[in-house]
Formats: C-alpha cells, structure tokens, sequence
C-alpha cells in the first residue's frame, strides 16, 4: 500500500480453547508480529460458535470476524 | 434456566459482582510494551470493579498472596488477571482463588502477554489499547460468571485391552498386577502377535519366540485376567469409568462393564504386490527372510535386501522406522552363521538411531555386509536372478547377482482399523494409525478420557519401544482405576428438558458421546452425560430449541464480551 488508509477494521476472532487459541499464544511465544486491530475471543471449540453470535457482532460493531478451530 | 449447580465451597453469592483486576508486569514482558500504569486506570472505570492493582509477577507467590488477600480484604467475589495465558496458568489461580473460599470458576483470565504484548512489540499504542480492550471484555464476562462444582464419577475397576500381541500382553499383565481385573480381547486363534513370525530381536540378539512365549503363558496363569481369543469388539458405550462393552468370542456375545480401554491392535507388514518382481519364492519380504532363518531354511549364497519397498514413496510417505534395525539384524546373523554368503543392502537412509542401533550399523559393516545407496529417481531393477543397482556414491549401474531378494515392507495399519475408530470413537491420522491426544504431553492418552493407546497400532515401533509405551498406558489407565473416581471439568452442557424436543441432533453432532436422548416420562429428551462431556458446545450450536446451555461459556457471557468491546449495549 503506498498511501496510509484511515480505515482500521475492528476483527473480532473466536479461537478454539485446544487449537487456534494454543497457535495464537504460540505466534507470542515465537514474537510473530501482527495488527493489534484483532481481539480473540476463547472459546472452547468454533463449533460452539454459533451464527447468531456472528451476526450479533457484525451488527454490533465489529468490521470482521474470524472463526478459527 | 434450569440450573443444576451446587455451591458446596464457600463461594459467595453471585449478586452484585465485585470484581478484582490484577495486572501483570511480567517482568517487562508485558510492561515493556504496554503502558501499564494506563491499563491499570482503565480497569479501575469499568462497572463492577472493586479493586484493581498491579504486580511484577502474579504468578509468583507474592502475587498469589496478594490476590488472596485482596479477596478477603476487598470482599471480592469474582478476580480477573490480565497476564499470559489460560492454557499454562489459569490452574494455578483458580486454585489461589479456592484456597481464598473463592469459588474458582469466578476466575476470569485476560491475555494480554501471548496474545497482545509479545504480538505487538512494536505498536505500544495499539497494544495498550488492546489490553484495555481486553481487560473490558474479561470484566464484563467475569460479572456473568457463575460458580461450578466439579463433577466426581465412580470407575469400574476392570480394563478391556484390545490386542494381545507384545503391547497388548504387557499392558495387561501390568494393570492385573496392580490388582486389578483385565479382559485381554485377541482377534486371531491365539496371543502373541507379530512377534510369532520373528526370529531374533535386536539389539540382544534374544529369541522372540522365547519372549512371546514366556509372556503367553504369564499372562494365560495370571489371576484376574480373562484371556479371549478369536475374539473382537462389537460395541461400545459409555464414557470413561463406565465403558459397557459387547464382544463377540469364538461366536458367544460376552457383555461387561469396564473402566478403561487400551488399543493394541498392532500393525501388519505390507505385501508388496507389484513391487520389485515380488513373487514369495525367491524374492520375498524381509518378515518372510526372517521365518526362513526362523526355521532354519535359508539357503543362499548371494543375498540382496532392498529398504523401503512401499515405504516414504507418493501415498505412503511415513517411515516404519524398524525395517533397517531388521535389516541390519538379519544381515549380522547371515553373515555371522555363513560367512561365505554376501550380503547386500540397497538403501536410501538408514536408520538407526541411538547409541546401541548404530553400534549394530557398524558391526554388520565389520563383518562385510555392503551398503549401497540408491535414489528413489533411480530404484534399483529387478530381474529374475539380479538386481541392478545405481550406486549414488559411484554414479554408476551396478549388477549385484542374487539367489534371494529380501523386500523391507512396512509396517501398515491392521485390517479394521477404521471400524475400531468409529467403535471408540478416537481418531486415526491419514495413514490410518490411531493419533494420540498429544505427541508430547499426552503420547499415549486418546483425547477421550479413559481410553490409552500403545504400540504399533499408534505408530510402527520396535519390541522395546512398545513395551515402553505398553507400560505407560497401562500406569496411565491405572490412574482412574485405582482412584475409584474420576474428576471432570465442569463446564459442560446443561439441557432444558422443557425446550427439548428430542430431535437428537445433539446426540448425532457429539463427537465424545457427551450427550444422548433418554427415555422420560415427557418422551425422549436430550441428557448430558456429564463424565464425557468436554464442553465444546457443538450440541448447542446446533440445537433447534436453543435448549442447550453451556456453562461457563453462555451465549450471555460471550455476547458481553463481544457487547463490552464494540461499546454497544444490548
């Protein structure tokens, strides 16, 4: 990108207890850098995210979301 | 909401939440990044919060004394910390808040290390108000939290070991040691495994019929141990303590309650169809060489062995691990026997790994075995009565005359493995070998409590190598057995009978047998089984009647989290 864009979307990223979540405090342990834009929800498997919380965050506010497990 | 928790510990009542924010310097693994000191601010605004304070480290027992201090002293009734992460420290100050007559599961844990500081080195801003951001989210949560009991279920005191070779015989053999019952599930004619068809285990140099056969007949005499062969698994149900197990024997159905369950089902050595002229006369797989010497039959003078046949090629990329110690055995012991005859081993890599396999690697070249590598762009030829060879370190086709080519297939998953897998609902990895809950931490656990793995049923292994692992799982299988008990975490899911409508998605979508329908006076309803539920809410997610609730992760407490981030209230 060669011009600054004002826009920071807001991601909002639920992250399986036993995988995604374990990957993103390995990409710490390893200093893995990336925006700080994205906040991680834990929960204990994506399978209990349900569409309705996805929808509810969308709607709320947040400019993605991002279901990993 | 039909809520079935019981507070036994001295939690106080959940009414108005006064929350205790801890944030952790960690040296300044999280203070070197962040502005602390603004952080810190920042919790003490937000609702609910009753007392916030810093420490160097939260973990250690300083910080574990503050906190419990805090509790009595501020009259907290739910604690956040906000430092490194749940999956390494939130035992620990969950049981700091027990010790403090603190319910632990009003314990909230906020990432801010792993997953904010160590992340965003270079954005001090950003993390900042990231882990303001989260600190928020862990309050608003931590209001909603609820306390639970953990969930006590009692365990048969008898063990199903399915496989009676080596592994199988010794994991047995242990657990009945240990005073306890054992069902020993054989599905051949008789005990004794792959082990029957070898000659000699290396490094000793000890009969293998000697080992099976003394261990067959110990475990036959052994008390409490009920030996059944040509015999199989038909059914099983149940969770860990509480396994009822149907199996089928020389065709009578024996029905039984069992605690825990051990796979050692073993593996088969491959029979390379197709493979380099393969035709059991006089090109035959390294396990037939190893009968012939066995019997005493072999007669050669120009002996060939190729590794990797069917092995670490496009389709079957593992490698089996045990073929070149074999190899390199058999090698020593024809040498050894008829120093006349030679010996050639056509290879790619050879493994042997250790201090005593390598020893053995030198020993078969002292005593003139030859190593010839080859390349898997260039496989040796085969034809009736030779082999050619293109020797990598020669760069040139070499023709090795042979009376007998011994092919080294690998060892392969037994026949019926994927039946087996759905029975017991545990996995296997892509080449069809059962996949443990952890390489490292948990090598010889499935992820489903109260059933244990070993052998080569987990992945190709030698006789050391599986009676090591045979011995593990079965101290680990001992564990729920002679505890009499087994503690599960409490976060489950809870069924509002009155919204069920029996559908049994939730049964059908349960990967741990978690939750099942049962018969009530109001038609089939969806029940939690408590002691196998692992709480991934998958069966809520997917319920209809939204008649599933999860504790400790209620739609209500992820949706304030979500609700306390982007600032709108519902």
């Amino acid at each position: 990108m060669t011009e600054e864009s004002a826009f920071e979307p807001l991601i909002i990223a639920f992250c399986c207890n036993w995988c995604s979540y374990a990957g993103a405090d390995l990409a710490g342990t390893a200093r893995i850098q990336y925006p700080a834009n994205v906040v991680i929800v834990r929960v204990m498997c994506s399978g209990m995210v349900h569409s309705n919380m996805i929808i509810e965050a969308l709607t709320k506010g947040a400019d993605g979301v991002l279901v990993a497990g | 909401m039909p809520d079935e928790v019981t507070q036994k510990e001295a939690a106080p009542d959940p009414g108005a939440p006064r929350i205790g924010v801890f944030v952790c310097h960690c040296g300044a693994n999280i203070a070197g990044f962040v502005d602390i000191e603004a952080i810190e601010n920042h919790a003490r605004a937000l609702p609910n919060v009753a007392f916030t304070q810093r420490n160097l480290y939260t973990c250690s027992e300083t910080g574990l004394r503050e906190i419990k201090t805090a509790i009595a002293a501020q009259k907290l009734n739910r604690v956040v910390v906000a430092s490194c992460s749940p999956r390494t420290h939130e035992p620990l100050f969950r049981s700091a808040c027990r010790e403090a007559g603190l319910n632990p599961f009003l314990f909230e844990f906020v990432n801010i290390r792993d997953q904010c500081s160590w992340v965003h080195m270079q954005q001090r801003e950003g993390a900042t108000r990231k882990a303001k951001e989260l600190i928020q989210m862990g309050v608003a949560r931590a209001a909603l939290l609820e306390p639970q009991e953990d969930i006590t279920v009692g365990v048969a005191g008898k063990a199903l070991i399915i496989g009676g070779g080596i592994s199988g015989i010794t994991a047995t053999m242990s657990i009945a040691r240990r005073g306890f019952q054992v069902i020993l599930v054989e599905r051949e004619k008789e005990l004794g495994g792959i082990l029957k068809n070898v000659h000699k285990l290396y490094p000793t140099m000890g009969s293998a019929g000697d080992l099976i056969g003394k261990n067959i007949r110990a475990v036959q005499k052994m008390p409490r141990v009920q030996v059944l062969t040509s015999a199989r698994l038909v059914e099983v149900s149940g969770f860990v303590g509480n396994y009822k197990v149907t199996i089928d024997s020389e065709g009578k159905r024996i029905e039984d309650t069992v605690g825990v369950i051990v796979v050692a089902t073993g593996a088969r050595l491959l029979t390379p169809e197709g493979l380099f002229q393969y035709n059991g006369r006089n090109i035959v797989t390294q396990g037939e060489l190893e009968l012939l010497l066995k019997q005493g039959r072999l007669d050669a003078d120009s002996i060939v062995m190729i590794q990797c046949v069917g092995a670490r090629v496009p389709g079957r990329e593992y490698c089996s691990r045990v073929c070149c110690m074999t190899a390199i055995k058999n090698a020593i012991l024809i040498r050894e026997a008829q120093p006349e005859t030679a010996v050639f081993v056509l290879y790619r890599d050879i493994q042997t790994y250790g201090t005593l396999y390598e020893e053995d690697y030198r020993r078969a070249r002292e005593l003139g075995v030859s190593f010839i590598r080859y390349n898997l762009s260039k496989p040796p030829v085969v034809s009736s009565d030779k082999v050619i060879v293109h020797d990598e370190l020669l760069g040139e086709d070499v023709p090795i005359p042979f009376d007998l080519l011994a092919l080294a297939t690998p060892l392969i998953p037994q026949a019926g493995f994927d039946e087996l897998s759905k029975a017991l609902k545990v996995p296997v990895d892509e080449n069809g070998f059962f996949l443990e809950a952890h390489a490292k931490l948990r090598p010889v656990d499935f992820a489903t409590d109260g059933i244990f793995l070993c052998g080569c049923a987990r992945w190709p292994s030698d006789i050391g190598e599986s009676v090591s692992q045979a011995l593990a799982a079965a101290a680990r299988a001992s564990i729920p057995l002679s505890q009499g008990h087994v503690k599960v975490e409490p976060i489950v899911s809870q069924v509002d009978q009155n919204r069920c409508i029996g559908c049994g998605l939730c049964e059908t979508v349960c990967s741990y047998v978690g939750i099942h329908l049962t018969d009530t006076p109001k038609g089939k309803k969806a029940e939690t089984i408590r002691a196998s539920c692992k709480g991934c809410g998958t069966c809520g997610a997917s319920c209809p009647q939204k008649a599933i609730r999860m504790s400790h992760f209620t739609d209500g407490q992820i949706e304030a989290q979500i609700c306390a981030l982007v600032g709108t209230d519902k």
